[in-house]
């Protein structure tokens, strides 16, 4: 079966006029006619990829490298100059929070007006607003106006719209760098619902570490160009040496003094029992002496499933940390190791790997291998 | 690769994939059967922002929506002291027959206003947010024609008061001259809010447009002045030149059948001797006008479709 695109963006190009001083008036225009104060660039240049259906693909680009041009064009609030867009199914964009809440409406006559920006209808509406109002615990106040609610309030009415009215592909730009770390665990929690659910995700972002740790395929922009398209590791690596080259500010872990690369998994797929094994490069600006990786394992739902200190010393200013965890203790679920170096109690690094999956055989519920004998 | 579930891989139940519409966003304005077939779909959307602009214009008031109805009142009641009292107009129930052709005015004129607006005063939205942009301006003119419907309960009770019926076998007449002027009303509207995105000046051109066009279309005076002046000057045939102005035909038939003037048997005293026309008349009328409203509509909605490509640049 091939598998159905979500989305196809077929060589988008969209370039925007630079006016030295916009002309917005009549006599501004007729004054500036014949004067030509403009100058056109490519915002974006013959940009092509598949989403298939039920892929989550990151969009990774630093400031201005044309990402949230591109993001406007799927979304279909701008056109390109050139090439197409084509979207199978329902989009919803978690762009900004409450866009078109209205101050003087109350929370209920918002949630009808804004699930009626998405197409629906009201009887699908009605279907979904009790829905909304539980996961925005806004109860009592759903018939206040949304100029008296506070802004926690306002954000989680607008989250709840965005996250019931089910569409099938998700928009997320840059929304996760907002709002406190509850909020942002609840974004996390839900897209990775969306995931398991099936349904589509693009996420837009300029940091590497996040589009690992969402997405299955990423697609790296720099000045309008299409640079990669592939594993996230790899994009990430892309990315930060574009960066590195144009002498731009790097993304945050390259900032940092000591770097862990992304740790490598020998495997994905693992039963309860066997070995793992992972390795991770880094490197160091000063001389390491007797740094100590520390090894962690979260589980899907972001729950810190184990951890594993007293892994020896690393030394210098470059090498490698591997790993082995032996018999793996773990239920069927999806994992995440991460790495991290420390000095005494400082942490220097820290880098975390692909996801794993455990599968079980046999019946079981719960994180652990219990190993269980009877008599 | 992540591995996914393999049950509901596509986050949409069996069988609905190949309903899934796809839409296409390139440089090509979209052809205009789509982008009706697409208001359709969003209909829900429009009685919501036709909802918001009511409830919006009047919240935190204490008399909210009364207030629509003091406005036709007042005319009722300056009107009939003003024109009857103090110039003697020759026209008798004067604030009827003003009403009658005023509240028609006012959905064509605080139509094309609101409408050629609405674009530029929902730019947070549209750069937001995708959703046929035709739906901003349709919304403005059906919110005037929710108010349209209310002040016109006015008129009816003022008709009531003054026990002066309207012509009952003329009444069906009112629903092409309704659609006449709301299409008319569209038209412009389309068109100016699309250009009000590019060139602000737009927005205060319409109201000296409208300004003038209210003295142009007999609705303070009767229709007689401007088609004698017409026959005088272009000879007796040419009275349809009126129809230059489209909205002759709809506020004429609005008169025709609210008003409804008794004539006098006498044409040189007579005041509405030329209003005074069969059914026919009215209808032939409304079809020429109706002719060119569709015609505007069309040219309007191409045109908005082309200006619509930089709408979430240049807002």
């Amino acid at each position: 079966m091939t598998p159905v695109n979500a989305i196809e963006v077929v060589g988008v190009t969209k370039s925007f006029v630079r006016h030295s001083e916009p002309a917005k008036s009549l006599k501004e225009r007729v004054l500036t006619l014949r004067r030509n104060t403009t100058t056109r660039f490519n915002a974006l240049d013959d940009i092509r990829f598949d989403v298939p259906m039920g892929s989550s693909i990151g969009l990774l680009g630093h400031n201005g490298s044309g990402k949230s041009t591109l993001l406007k064009c799927i979304a279909g609030t701008i056109r390109p100059s050139s090439g197409s867009v084509r979207v199978r199914g329902r989009i919803a964009a978690l762009l900004e929070l409450g866009a078109g809440f209205h101050p003087d409406l109350t929370g209920r006559e918002n949630v009808f007006l804004n699930s009626s920006i998405l197409g629906f209808s009201r009887a699908q509406i009605e279907r979904i607003f009790d829905d909304i109002v539980e996961f925005s615990e806004l109860g009592p106040f759903i018939d206040s106006q949304v100029k008296h609610y506070s802004s926690g309030m306002y954000a989680r009415l607008g989250f709840a719209v965005a996250v019931n009215v089910e569409p099938q592909i998700l928009l997320i730009d840059e929304v996760l760098a907002v709002g406190d770390e509850a909020f942002q665990r609840k974004c996390l929690d839900r897209i990775d619902r969306f995931q398991h659910e099936g349904r589509t995700l693009l996420l837009v972002t300029h940091s590497p570490d996040l589009a690992r740790q969402i997405c299955d395929r990423v697609v790296v922009l720099d000045h309008g160009s299409q640079v990669f398209d592939g594993d996230p590791s790899e994009a990430a690596a892309v990315y930060r040496r574009s960066l590195a080259q144009r002498g731009e500010p790097v993304p945050e872990s390259m900032d940092r003094p000591v770097r862990i690369a992304a740790p490598e998994i020998v495997d994905r797929i693992y039963a309860p029992g066997d070995s793992l094994e992972l390795t991770a490069a880094f490197e160091s600006d000063r001389m390491l002496r007797g740094a100590r990786p520390r090894l962690f394992v979260h589980a899907n739902d972001g729950a810190l499933a184990a951890t594993a200190e007293d892994l020896g010393t690393v030394d210098g200013t470059s090498g490698s940390i591997k790993l082995t965890i032996h018999d793996l203790p773990f239920m069927e679920g999806r994992y995440h190791a991460t790495i991290a170096l420390f000095d005494d109690d400082t942490e220097l690094d820290r880098s975390a790997a692909h996801s794993f999956d455990v599968m079980t055989a046999g019946r079981g519920v719960g994180r652990f291998r219990l190993q269980v004998t009877v008599g | 690769m992540r591995r996914r579930p393999l049950v509901a891989s596509t986050g949409v139940r069996d069988g609905e994939t190949a309903e899934l519409t796809v839409v296409e966003n390139s440089d090509r304005a979209r052809p205009i059967r789509e982008r009706m077939r697409e208001v359709w779909n969003y209909r829900e959307l429009l009685s919501q922002l036709v909802r918001r602009e009511l409830k919006v214009k009047y919240k935190n008031s204490a008399l909210g929506f009364v207030w629509t109805l003091f406005n036709p009142l007042m005319y009722l009641a300056i009107f009939s002291i003003v024109f009857g009292l103090f110039l003697r107009s020759a026209v008798p129930l004067y604030g009827i027959f003003l009403l009658s052709g005023l509240l028609m005015w006012n959905v064509f004129s605080m139509g094309t206003m609101t409408a050629t607006a609405s674009i530029v005063s929902n730019g947070s939205l549209i750069k937001k947010v995708w959703f046929p942009r035709e739906i901003l301006p349709l919304s403005s003119i059906g919110a005037v024609l929710v108010n349209f419907c209310f002040q016109f309960l006015v008129l009816a009770v003022g008709m009531a008061v003054f026990r002066h019926p309207p012509d009952w076998a003329m009444l069906p007449l009112l629903v092409p001259a309704l659609v006449v002027g709301t299409l008319l009303a569209l038209s412009l509207g389309l068109l100016l809010s699309a250009l009000n995105v590019y060139l602000r000046d737009v927005q205060h051109l319409v109201e000296l447009l409208m300004l003038a066009m209210f003295w142009l279309t007999p609705v303070v005076y009767q229709y007689d002045f401007v088609a004698d002046q017409v026959r005088e000057r272009f000879g007796n045939g040419a009275e349809r030149l009126v129809l230059l102005n489209p909205m002759i035909a709809v506020t004429t038939a609005f008169q025709r059948v609210l008003y409804n003037p008794t004539p006098t048997g006498d044409p040189a005293t007579d005041p509405f001797g030329l209003l005074f026309r069969p059914a026919s008349w009215y209808l032939v009328n409304l079809a020429i006008a109706g002719v060119i409203a569709i015609a505007a509509c069309w040219f309007a909605l191409w045109l908005f479709g082309r200006l619509e490509a930089n709408f979430g640049e240049e807002l």
